[in-house]
């Protein structure tokens, strides 16, 4: 419990940023209409390839010897950055076609 | 940490908040995704060229061994080639599987970050969990994705498992407190973490499989908003603010997206999760159809090109069915001549139709349907009754009058299109089979309905070129 305190004292910055980045996901989402639901999930899954952020950390900080940690590494940065790359060429994809006809 | 680092995490911060809003419209929903995808490029090339890590919560420059770049470098080539041709090869209607697809990839990659992180993190309560943490929801999220894959491209069918609710629960709940006895034991046990991994693999298998094929969206963006959170947790486990603010906005995000499916549906998360109706056609089906009794009225090709032609205002309803037909450019070739005929077209589009909110719409964008003939159902309901003649194609539970009038209907209160009000119905359909809910539609009872039986393209095709020789 007192870990917990602790915890929360120490890192009260990073939780008022976690709740206000919550509260701005809901407000930027809540009133979208339901035409964009699909290329705005796919938007939003291409965000979530940021996880690619950290794979990069964990091949740039592995020892060369150790082949686990690159391995693995280097598996995650692949898929990472197919979900990145996938996500947005899709979601433009999508958006594409909703231009208006001239 | 390094002040252009930072400048540069907060710019792309800046970037996916921007390109969320701006995904919001469609006017500027392009600009949007583009402006995401370059602050997404900055965040990457930045980590890369400013290399730095987290020592004793302290962020300290590291210099990277040149063998390290080089795979680096191969991996972000392989995997952007990958990424790139897939996103381009698919068809429009894989749309919903793709999306998964990726979805799964994010949550392992988030998933392998946790793996390697374990051993590098003993001895600090806070970090373990923070790794176990990305190791579960990571994988559930991988292995669940996969299931919604195949369950969308129908290689995988609905299997559910005796009591698969309760036994769900209680793997839930073993899978927690085994996390909590790892953070708890401390101490660097590889056994015990592929025990964990291994674990949640499965969880994340037995919670998609049991849940019908017409919720896989729901199900999507709940893993969506998923793989934000691992991503955000890896966040914290590096001090990376790009990871934790994407990360959570894309969590939360993907949450609303979920209520919002869920809502136009009429159902709630838990209904979706825990009801798992949706799949089960075949007894609950037959029985509809004993209650329905009456008789269906088919009618061909030419009859029905008569009704349109004589029409002076058509809606058409599309379904799933029409897109599994790839019959998106036959229906807008119809439109056309409807229109050129004088017959006033438009397009009924229920919330859920297809496989994803607003999939139609992208289906009927690419075949150039014009955005202003798509008519959303609160503003179509109230023009039904002055309508001529409705056409639905490929579309079931979205047009069951059983929403409004039985109470024992499992889509009971759920908002559909009121087409019973028009002059006359003209139902596409393959075959009498009941649609994803699951049961029969008194709809074809109708006495104002005629049926089209057919694959939807050829249906429609011979439709079009009757309506050429009138």
């Amino acid at each position: 419990m007192n870990e917990l305190l602790e915890f929360i004292s120490n890192n009260l910055e990073l939780i008022y940023i976690l709740i206000l980045a919550i509260f701005i996901g809901v407000e930027l989402i809540k009133n979208v209409p339901s035409v964009l639901h699909t290329p705005l999930m796919s938007g939003a899954n291409a965000l979530s390839g940021v996880v690619i952020v950290g794979a990069l950390l964990v091949m740039l900080q592995a020892d060369p010897n150790d082949y686990l940690a690159l391995g693995l590494g280097f598996i995650a940065v692949v898929l990472g950055i197919i979900n990145v790359v996938g996500g947005f060429a899709v979601t433009d994809r999508m958006l594409q076609m909703f231009k208006k006809k001239k | 940490m390094s002040i252009t680092l930072s400048i540069i995490y907060l710019i792309s911060t800046v970037t996916f908040v921007i390109g969320l809003k701006l995904l919001g419209h469609p006017e500027t929903a392009k600009r949007g995704n583009i402006i995401s995808a370059v602050g997404m490029i900055l965040a990457i090339i930045g980590t890369i060229l400013i290399p730095e890590k987290l020592e004793n919560d302290v962020i300290v420059p590291i210099v990277v061994p040149l063998t390290n770049y080089i795979l680096i470098g191969a991996a972000l080539f392989v995997g952007s080639l990958i990424g790139w041709l897939i996103a381009m090869k698919v068809e429009m209607t894989k749309m919903p599987e793709l999306v998964s697809l990726f979805n799964g990839f994010g949550g392992a990659s988030a998933m392998l970050i946790g793996l390697v992180e374990y051993g590098n993190n003993v001895g600090d309560a806070m970090q373990t969990s923070t790794v176990i943490a990305a190791i579960i929801i990571g994988s559930i999220t991988f292995s669940g994705s996969l299931v919604a894959f195949g369950k969308l491209n129908g290689s995988l069918n609905d299997i559910r498992l005796p009591k698969y609710n309760l036994i769900n629960n209680i793997l839930f709940l073993g899978l927690l407190a085994f996390a909590t006895y790892i953070v708890m034991m401390g101490g660097n046990n590889a056994l015990l973490i592929y025990g964990l991994l291994f674990a949640s693999l499965i969880y994340g298998l037995l919670f998609v499989f049991p849940i019908g094929g017409a919720d896989m969206p729901v199900v999507i963006s709940l893993l969506n908003s998923l793989t934000g959170i691992a991503a955000a947790i890896t966040g914290i486990l590096y001090g990376n603010m790009v990871m934790l603010v994407g990360g959570i906005l894309v969590g939360s995000a993907g949450l609303i997206l979920t209520f919002v499916m869920c809502d136009a549906m009429n159902r709630s998360l838990s209904n979706v999760i825990f009801g798992a109706f949706g799949g089960d056609s075949s007894d609950v089906g037959a029985t509809a159809t004993g209650k329905s009794g009456g008789s269906i009225k088919k009618t061909t090709a030419s009859d029905s090109a008569i009704l349109l032609n004589y029409a002076s205002k058509v809606v058409i309803v599309p379904g799933y069915g029409l897109a599994v037909a790839q019959a998106q450019h036959v229906i807008h070739e119809l439109e056309l001549l409807l229109t050129e005929k004088g017959v006033d077209v438009s397009y009924a589009i229920h919330p859920v139709a297809g496989r994803m909110p607003g999939h139609m719409n992208v289906l009927l964008a690419e075949s150039n349907v014009d955005y202003d003939k798509l008519i959303e159902m609160d503003d179509i309901n109230p023009q039904f009754p002055n309508t001529d003649v409705v056409l639905v194609v490929g579309a079931n539970d979205v047009v069951n009058p059983a929403a409004h009038n039985d109470p024992t209907s499992p889509i009971y209160g759920m908002p559909i299109l009121d087409v019973e009000n028009a002059k006359h119905i003209i139902v596409n359909k393959r075959t009498m089979n009941a649609g994803y809910a699951g049961i029969q539609n008194e709809l074809f009872f109708n006495t104002k309905t005629s049926m089209l039986f057919g694959d939807a393209k050829s249906a429609l095709t011979e439709l079009v070129s009757e309506l050429k020789n009138m």
